[in-house]
């Protein structure tokens, strides 16, 4: 085994062990478990079937892991075509569990966990928070929205395994949230980071410096975020904010989780096979090229994920780790592809807009992308929040930020948008994930 | 002598501008004079209250970022010329005027001009020098209001 001593997090749960073992071994492993899923998807899963046979696939065409790539695909679209329960491969009497997705355009996506599936994934939440140097005496306070959302149940039967104290409290009532993290003396808290900005910001008004309570680290997923936040939150709250990775079709939270290095999520390659490919032309890529990211569940029980096309944009890291995890990274995800807009023929994500005002103002204000369309022309304005950091009393000083912010856009974008400068606070703070585009025109 | 000025910035829409004043009102804060810069995006305004400090509060309590400009406030008389005059000195002591406004004292004869000037320690000391009134008031009161 290899130097636990390096994880400079402290002391090590046993439930982390599959995260150092030896690469070779790891693969074999790997490839055992797709071998038994692939076949499980084949024979109890109608679409899977179908998909393989049109290809001409058989099961035990899968010798290696490079096999992988003669499976197909798996798309969003496949699970609401199938809804409610068309994926499943495991009978209901077997399903204890269903879980959910916000449907957003129309019909949700429906997940189903056998008894086992449940204990898998509470064992990879417990190896996120073992990560992240938490464990047993720890409180940690999940702000993650319980219900059919899996952010909430996720992280909390985790919590509960890794021997921590929960506190169940979901999402919202931010005031109350600070209270109780004075009051119970929390020392961990999961949720979004957009959310966690909105507590950081109600602490701040509510006269309570985060930074002097035992609160010390922060498990934020469940949105894209980049480190430039991380830069904001830590000093701000006096805690080292992880990110953690996830998404309901493959598990929910706990598909990847960052160690004490805060170095990109490592992946539980034990359960999760990872590929990036090209998003246009779908070939596989190599370690350390970027592209979007496809997860294969490797022993998910009640509804298998064949090749899930995750639509983020990432690359695998597999340079070793300094706290001796042997497990692959992803690199940090600043952005989805679907999270993509197309303005006159131009991909814009709105991560680059995010790096766009960071130049121009230092401090990242709390921004919205607003999309029209008027005549036939794409229009893009984007709001930006004046906060007490680049206010000056004279128009002059409004304008040049207002055009300077407009030049860093277009700089690094190509085209340029209109920028509205709108009062501190009138950008809707999210509870949950931020929405950071709003389009409005009618394709 | 440096008069502590409340500076706003409002987004160009009907009723934005009710907003910091019933703020103030609500916590019993007097506005003495006020200003407005507006463009067709925005607009900047300008308060001179009866307690800066607590402006400042209650301002920010209710949603608003508010910051303080120390600006220069002169005392003229209320005639024809009083305001060229005091420019005058300004101009040929080539000092720069950011902004500036101006109100009649309820209380004297006198009207105030209120400066923001780059150099304001400069500008104070030009000012006195011709024999110009510059109004020093601690935390604003007085004649102002």
């Amino acid at each position: 085994m290899h130097g636990f001593a390096h994880d400079a997090g402290g002391s090590f749960h046993p439930a982390s062990a599959p995260d150092f073992l030896p690469p070779a071994q790891l693969r074999a492993l790997q490839l055992h478990r797709l071998q038994v899923i692939v076949k499980r998807a084949y024979d109890h899963v109608a679409l899977f079937r179908a998909r393989m046979d049109e290809r001409g696939i058989k099961p035990d065409h899968i010798q290696s892991l490079q096999d992988a790539a003669l499976l197909p695909f798996t798309v969003k679209a496949d699970l609401r075509d199938t809804y409610p329960f068309g994926l499943f491969a495991s009978p209901m009497s077997e399903v204890v569990r269903l879980h959910a997705s916000s449907g957003t355009t129309g019909k949700p996506i429906v997940v189903a966990y056998t008894q086992e599936d449940i204990r898998v994934w509470a064992s990879v939440m417990v190896r996120s928070f073992a990560a992240c140097g938490l464990g047993r005496g720890d409180i940690i306070q999940n702000a993650y929205g319980y219900g059919l959302f899996t952010g909430g149940l996720g992280a909390h039967y985790g919590a509960e395994a890794l021997g921590a104290t929960v506190i169940p409290i979901s999402g919202g009532n931010t005031d109350r949230q600070i209270m109780i993290m004075q009051d119970f003396g929390v020392t961990a808290i999961c949720c979004t980071p957009s959310y966690f900005l909105h507590l950081i910001e109600r602490a701040g008004e509510m006269g309570v410096d985060l930074r002097k309570l035992p609160l010390r680290a922060g498990v934020f997923g469940a949105e894209p975020w980049t480190e430039d936040m991380r830069r904001r939150i830590e000093p701000a709250a006096g805690i080292k904010a992880f990110d953690i990775y996830g998404l309901s079709e493959i598990i929910g939270p706990g598909v990847a989780n960052e160690c004490m290095c805060q170095a990109g999520p490592h992946i539980f390659e034990d359960h999760f096979l990872a590929e990036i490919i090209h998003p246009e032309t779908l070939e596989v890529l190599p370690d350390g090229e970027e592209g979007e990211l496809v997860l294969t569940t490797l022993s998910k029980w009640a509804m298998p994920m064949i090749r899930y096309r995750t639509r983020d944009i990432t690359a695998l890291d597999a340079e070793p780790c300094r706290c001796g995890r042997t497990i692959r990274r992803i690199r940090r995800i600043g952005r989805r592809s679907d999270d993509m807009f197309i303005i006159r023929g131009v991909n814009v994500f709105p991560s680059q807009i995010e790096a766009a005002l960071l130049k121009a103002e230092g401090t990242l204000p709390h921004y919205q992308i607003v999309l029209t369309r008027d005549k036939g022309l794409d229009h893009v304005e984007v709001k930006v929040e004046v906060t007490a950091e680049v206010f000056s009393d004279t128009v002059g000083a409004i304008e040049r930020l207002r055009a300077q912010i407009g030049q860093a856009i277009e700089h690094i974008l190509g085209i340029r948008v209109q920028v509205t400068l709108v009062q501190p606070r009138t950008i809707p703070r999210s509870e949950g994930k931020a929405k950071r585009v709003i389009d409005q025109r009618r394709i | 002598m440096l008069i502590h000025q409340l500076s706003l910035f409002l987004e160009n829409k009907p009723g934005r501008l009710i907003e910091p004043c019933r703020a103030l009102a609500e916590a019993g804060v007097n506005i003495a004079t006020l200003s407005l810069a507006d463009t067709q995006q925005f607009g900047i305004l300008r308060l001179i209250v009866n307690d800066w400090q607590k402006g400042k509060a209650a301002l920010e309590t209710a949603g608003f970022v508010a910051t303080v400009t120390e600006v220069v406030a002169t005392e003229i008389a209320d005639r024809p010329g009083g305001l060229a005059d005091v420019l005058e000195i300004i101009e040929k002591g080539r000092i720069n005027i950011e902004y500036m406004y101006a109100f009649a004292s309820r209380s004297t004869d006198k009207a105030v001009l209120v400066f923001r000037f780059d150099h304001p320690g400069d500008a104070i000391e030009l000012l006195r020098a011709n024999g110009v009134n510059v109004i020093g008031i601690e935390n604003n009161e007085t004649s102002l209001t």
